[in-house]
């Protein structure tokens, strides 16, 4: 039987997506306030929704507003990926930096601009990236299967990972681009400088439809908590499962590498921060984790800019700051269970 | 003296002894004393800027071979000249089988190359990038002297500031411009582009913003300090499918007034060829006082 809520828990659910919603929204507002060119916020909001103020209007309206959009969408993603792998996998150190899906995406949307494509058509830069995360997907499952251990699937994601990282580099390395060091930095550490409102058409689309594709898996993943067996029993199709799955993080974590690099660690804090608070049910876990990962790269993002306004801190340094040690705490956490 | 009698051999009349005399005078005393041979047969130049000065300054008998960026014509204002001329890549082990008796290198030239070579008894000199019309200057002065062309370099410095001197009218007004290139980047006024655009009469916004160097300058704060024109460069290779382009397409750059008037080969090196430059922006900034 997949355990039912108690009643009681049902109102502390909705408060709980509550509370998240209005903490993403405070976060959104205060993406839209700070920033290096130090707007008045007064100022800056007005801007933004009267087009009255000059340089102000273009600095919220075409800087500041997709880049907060961007923070938003790419952690929410993030979060959901994060969420659905580790129903999926049943374990809880997977997540789509740690088991290399960013890299591979990173190694897609870098094939798809270096070879001239992205010129051309510029939808192949998210399909490339979407292609890349699904190819490594795919091959993390055929690798460390549900039924794999926690120890393969980080090993195998570790060789996908550097291997995807290592022919960035190459593929950068072989361009005759002379920003090729700095380009590398983002596609492994993520920022969302200087983006504009072609990314988020660019990357939208796609992460609505992974998300899409996510919330139909809620069902699926609660029955699989019990084991694979008791799910097929319970009349989820696995295959189907399977599938939704590996398209639906690609599309997610494939959109969000291509406009902003890969971001680590979201993915894995995100449920984790909230699976007790919904009672480790992967259907409540989704839009739980996905608020919560919002927040994470929204906070992540505006302190890039508060530490270093001029620098282009990268995202990935700062959630990898929060992200590691606490990844080292699940490892220690995992290896006393054990 | 071995120099001395090199240059009789070669320079039978007397004005001509007397420019050579004064030339082995100035690599004496820019050598510090050193023996050297008044002007070198084999020179070999291992990076881009010094290729095109040794173009420009040594006798074409002299050169021997220039770094492979010379002939580039996306990166060298001189490709075609320097086409003549073997190529190499810097290394150590391929410029001492040249058996060069003058090696021309910049002062940012890998270190280790530069001490091998020292360990391998060639002769380096090297020059600074470069980064204002005083020390582009002194590069030609030191450089027409080690190659035993000091006249070459006085002619070439005589012409340079004369032509210098014809573009530059005092302007009615100094626009305030932004310097901008891939990756957010804004070009300070203390580096070669920096002072071309001073010397056109521009003003740059990156001195406002302390970037006396240059340094990353947000999209945000490049629109809020609101410049007349934003200065790009043509022709910088490799950046068509970089991701750092990605910034100078942005939509937010498409309202302000862009200017790309400058060949990236003109201003990468300073040698004469900043003139062109010069006279790019000095016509932009007369296209402006006229509007």
């Amino acid at each position: 039987m997949i355990p039912q809520p108690s009643l009681k828990t049902l109102p502390d659910q909705r408060a709980l997506v509550l509370s998240l919603v209005a903490l993403v929204v405070a976060l959104f507002i205060a993406s839209l306030v700070v920033g290096p060119a130090g707007i008045p916020p007064g100022r800056g909001l007005l801007a933004l929704f009267t087009g009255q103020g000059g340089a102000e209007v273009l600095v919220m309206r075409e800087i500041r507003l997709p880049r907060a959009i961007l923070g938003l969408a790419i952690g929410a993603s993030l979060g959901l990926a994060g969420a659905a792998m580790q129903g999926f996998l049943r374990n809880p150190l997977a997540e789509p930096g740690l088991i290399g899906t960013s890299a591979a995406a990173a190694l897609g949307a870098v094939l798809a601009i270096h070879t001239g494509i992205y010129a051309s058509f510029a939808l192949a830069l998210p399909l490339m990236a979407l292609a890349g995360a699904g190819l490594s997907v795919g091959v993390i499952l055929m690798l460390a299967g549900p039924r794999g251990n926690a120890l393969s699937l980080i090993l195998a994601g570790i060789a996908v990972s550097s291997l995807a990282g290592a022919l960035t580099s190459l593929v950068l390395n072989l361009a005759p681009n002379p920003y090729a060091a700095s380009e590398i930095v983002f596609w492994m550490m993520g920022s969302l400088a200087d983006r504009s409102l072609l990314h988020v058409a660019l990357a939208l689309p796609f992460l609505a439809l992974g998300a899409a594709l996510i919330a139909t898996t809620g069902r699926g993943l609660d029955a699989l908590t019990l084991g694979e067996d008791a799910a097929a029993s319970l009349g989820i199709n696995l295959t189907r499962l399977r599938l939704k799955l590996v398209l639906g993080t690609a599309a997610l974590v494939g959109a969000s590498v291509a406009v902003a690099g890969a971001v680590g660690f979201v993915g894995l804090i995100a449920p984790h921060l909230m699976r007790r608070a919904v009672g480790a049910r992967p259907s409540r876990l989704l839009p739980a984790s996905a608020l919560t990962g919002a927040a994470i790269l929204l906070a992540a993002d505006i302190a890039t800019r508060v530490i270093a306004p001029e620098r282009d801190l990268k995202l990935g340094v700062l959630t990898a700051l929060v992200g590691a040690p606490f990844f080292l705490h699940l490892v220690r956490r995992m290896a006393r269970e054990v | 003296m071995s120099a001395c009698a090199a240059a009789s051999d070669r320079a039978p009349s007397g004005a001509a002894l007397a420019r050579r005399a004064g030339a082995a005078l100035a690599v004496v005393l820019a050598l510090v004393g050193a023996a050297q041979a008044e002007a070198p047969a084999r020179v070999v130049s291992m990076n881009l800027c010094t290729d095109q000065l040794a173009l420009l300054l040594a006798d074409p008998s002299q050169i021997v071979s220039l770094s492979y960026m010379a002939s580039d014509p996306s990166a060298s204002a001189m490709a075609e000249e320097a086409a003549a001329y073997p190529s190499n890549r810097g290394r150590a082990e391929e410029l001492y089988l040249l058996k060069p008796d003058l090696v021309l290198a910049s002062t940012f030239s890998s270190p280790g190359t530069l001490s091998m070579l020292n360990r391998l008894g060639l002769h380096v000199e090297t020059y600074p990038p470069g980064a204002t019309m005083d020390e582009l200057r002194q590069s030609i002065t030191d450089m027409g002297a080690a190659l035993g062309q000091p006249q070459r370099a006085a002619d070439l410095l005589a012409d340079f500031d004369a032509q210098l001197a014809a573009l530059s009218t005092p302007p009615l007004r100094r626009p305030r411009a932004a310097l901008y290139s891939e990756g957010s980047y804004a070009s300070g006024a203390r580096t070669l582009e920096g002072q071309v655009m001073q010397a056109a009469g521009f003003d740059n916004i990156a001195t406002e913003h302390g970037l006396d160097w240059g340094g990353r300058m947000p999209l945000e704060v490049l629109v809020m300090s609101a410049p007349e024109v934003v200065i790009t460069e043509t022709g910088r290779p490799g950046t068509k499918r970089a991701r750092a382009q990605a910034v100078l397409s942005h939509p937010a750059l498409a309202h302000m007034r862009r200017a790309d008037v400058v060949a990236h080969q003109d201003w990468i090196c300073a040698t004469p060829r900043v003139l062109d430059a010069i006279a790019a922006l000095t016509q932009l900034r007369r296209q402006m006082e006229r509007e």
